[in-house]
């Protein structure tokens, strides 16, 4: 397969405009876990074309139940593993990855280039640290970030709301994973692919949630 | 005052800390927006809340 095949399939069926769109279109992910890996392959297929990855956590075996992560890669850096994957899917991809902890100093260098940066944390404490550091101190950046999402309520209660001008937050904004107890592979995924989901609105324009 | 979309009334003026208390929120799971202006964490304390003003809170909850 060559990179002009891969474009052409693509445009076959999203159409020149949505691919030269997605392809320009650098997107931000901080924490690569449930959420982010998830995430990270869905905007790969869809051919989004530069990806800022950042984690400092390596695959543990606790992942492998949720995580798009394999048996053989416990111990990589999920940057890395992530990686690999993602080249995988698409060869021709742009991959910029961060193995580090991310804080408020550190996320507005990282994710300069990215005017989507989409949260993908585990912690309640981290999420709210993200969104304060991005919306008031990064002032051209859209969050697209994901809250309640554990158990094994239904997948319909997922939903996506503009909560302000420039956060978009999915999830179903109640199932906190220590009060429900775990974190189940479809129940993330679906949180992650409405984030992917407005991810793509948001490059092709759309504002509406 | 208008509080995630909805009228109540605020007979003085509160601190954010003071109003995420009262209102049960856990401050360091909250995003706070102040009239579309992100209001930080560190000046909860300090930063005022009116009856002319529009806040929006989202507080988040674990897990991703």
């Amino acid at each position: 397969m060559t990179q002009q095949e891969l474009r052409a399939a693509r445009v076959q069926r999203h159409g020149e405009e949505a691919v030269r769109k997605l392809e320009n279109a650098c997107v931000g992910i901080a924490g690569l876990g449930g959420l982010g890996s998830h995430l990270a392959i869905s905007l790969v297929r869809m051919g989004v074309g530069t990806l800022v990855l950042a984690d400092f956590d390596r695959v543990d075996v606790t992942n492998l139940h949720r995580q798009q992560y394999f048996a053989s890669q416990v111990g990589l850096l999920k940057t890395e593993a992530l990686a690999q994957t993602l080249k995988a899917i698409d060869p021709w991809v742009a991959l910029k990855l961060y193995p580090v902890r991310l804080t408020s100093e550190t996320i507005p260098t990282i994710f300069d280039s990215c005017p989507v940066l989409c949260e993908a944390f585990d912690s309640a404490e981290e999420k709210a640290m993200l969104l304060e550091t991005a919306l008031g101190g990064m002032p051209d950046t859209v969050v697209v970030s994901a809250s309640g999402m554990a158990g094994v309520g239904s997948a319909n209660q997922i939903q996506t709301r503009r909560a302000f001008s420039r956060l978009y937050l999915c999830g179903d904004g109640e199932a906190d994973v220590a009060e429900y107890g775990s974190l189940f592979a479809s129940r993330v995924a679906v949180c992650a692919a409405h984030q992917a989901q407005m991810v793509l609105r948001l490059i092709l324009g759309e504002t509406e949630p | 005052m208008k509080w995630n979309g909805k009228e109540i009334s605020l007979e003085t003026a509160v601190t954010v800390a003071e109003f995420l208390q009262k209102q049960g929120y856990q401050p360091q799971r909250v995003a706070v927006e102040r009239n579309g202006e992100i209001i930080r964490r560190a000046d909860f304390e300090k930063e005022m809340l009116c009856d002319t003003d529009t806040v929006e809170v989202v507080s988040f909850v674990g897990g991703g």
